[in-house]
């Protein structure tokens, strides 16, 4: 129990997936502008994330594997993870559109996203059991959830301050998120895998 | 046209597009510059596969068709990479298979290849990836001078002399700078207000 704790502990803060991995960065500056924007893409990431990291471990250990295919995995993955997010998307339209208005805009922002591929090839990398790559599917949702709202309430305060004009836009967010991974830094070492 | 890529659409700092290996492989030239000619192969086979094939594809199912050839290419880089430059492949492969989805070559197949010639969509491919490569070797030569006190893998320092700039924290830091400058020689030296960028 302790293990599977740790693992999630572990990509939640020490080793998390936008401030020491830099993965996401895209959309992790596109929807840090206002934060009910944050909630709903960290509520759709964290979603996608685990179900088609569970997909992916089903098929790349049972169907993959004993092929001997596993160098198509960048193909499959993507693959995978694509028509999963447009089969989610065709069924939340059809039994609940109140949640489609809401979340259904970002899903057409995940197909293409590094950090929904990162977690399946980090699990095979790791050579994770089924279990413990749901772990790591978790751990890095919540982490990404974690960085989009920390972000989110920075950036709603950055809009009354007053930036020098090179600055405003994207340099001054990446500076910030620095500062944010320089916090995290001080979770290093408190767990190692 | 082709400078356009190296200055005025540079991926990196103006288009703000595929951030996420910027930042991250960037500590050495050499991770960098990798990464960099990795992406540019990238970017011209997949113009020149999609402006080759233009004519059989339908338009409503081009994403699916478009997102198979940039895996396929991707694959082809990943398993030379993991034969011929093992030492390079084992710290930099996981941002070399995601090259599968940066926005840029996704983008650049859309806009350009989907449309022109095969030369023209070659020539922009060869442009973006030089931009893009330029933005990288840019970026990780300050991080190694500033962090490994190196230049080019040759170390001039005795001891790391400022080792934040290795660290993620550093990358974050760079980036954001360099996109400041660039900002400020638009606006005092050619008077133009900056394109803030997109994001995705």
């Amino acid at each position: 129990m302790e293990h599977y704790f740790n693992i999630f502990m572990f990509y939640l803060l020490i080793n998390n997936l936008v401030f020491s991995m830099y993965l996401g960065l895209c959309v992790f500056f596109g929807a840090s502008k206002k934060i009910d924007i944050a909630i709903g893409m960290s509520i759709t990431f964290t979603a996608v994330m685990v179900v088609s990291a569970a997909l992916i471990w089903l098929i790349y250990y049972f169907v993959m594997q004993p092929l001997g295919v596993t160098f198509l995995a960048i193909i499959v993955f993507i693959t995978i993870i694509a028509s999963f997010v447009q089969t989610a998307e065709t069924i939340m339209r059809k039994i609940s559109p109140v949640i489609y208005y809401k979340l259904g805009i970002y899903l057409a922002l995940i197909t293409a996203n590094c950090i929904i591929l990162a977690v399946p090839l980090l699990n095979v990398v790791e050579g994770y059991t089924f279990t413990e790559s749901m772990m790591l599917a978790l751990g890095a949702g919540a982490g990404f959830s974690l960085a989009l709202l920390i972000m989110s309430s920075i950036r709603e305060k950055l809009e009354l301050a007053n930036i020098p004009k090179p600055f405003q836009g994207l340099p001054i967010a990446f500076i910030v998120t620095g500062l944010i991974a320089l916090g995290f830094l001080g979770f290093a070492g408190m767990i190692t895998l | 046209m082709f400078k356009n890529g190296i200055w005025g659409e540079n991926p990196v700092f103006r288009l703000a597009l595929s951030l996420c290996p910027a930042v991250a492989v960037t500590t050495t030239v050499k991770n960098g510059l990798l990464m960099g000619v990795s992406v540019l192969f990238v970017l011209v086979m997949v113009n020149i596969t999609i402006s080759l094939l233009k004519p059989f594809i339908h338009p409503k199912a081009r994403f699916p068709i478009f997102m198979f050839t940039i895996a396929t290419w991707v694959t082809v880089i990943d398993l030379i990479l993991s034969a011929y430059a093992r030492g390079v492949y084992a710290e930099i492969g996981l941002y070399i298979q995601l090259i599968v989805t940066y926005a840029i070559v996704f983008s650049r197949a859309e806009l350009v290849a989907s449309k022109h010639k095969v030369i023209p969509s070659a020539i922009d491919g060869l442009s973006m990836g030089i931009g893009f490569t330029f933005a990288l070797v840019l970026i990780s030569f300050i991080r190694e001078i500033l962090g490994k006190g190196a230049i080019f893998g040759i170390p001039f320092a005795e001891s790391s002399p400022f080792l934040l700039m290795l660290l993620p924290a550093g990358g974050f830091f760079i980036v954001g700078l360099l996109m400041a400058l660039l900002n400020w020689i638009d606006i005092r030296f050619l008077g133009k207000t900056p394109i803030s960028g997109g994001g995705h």
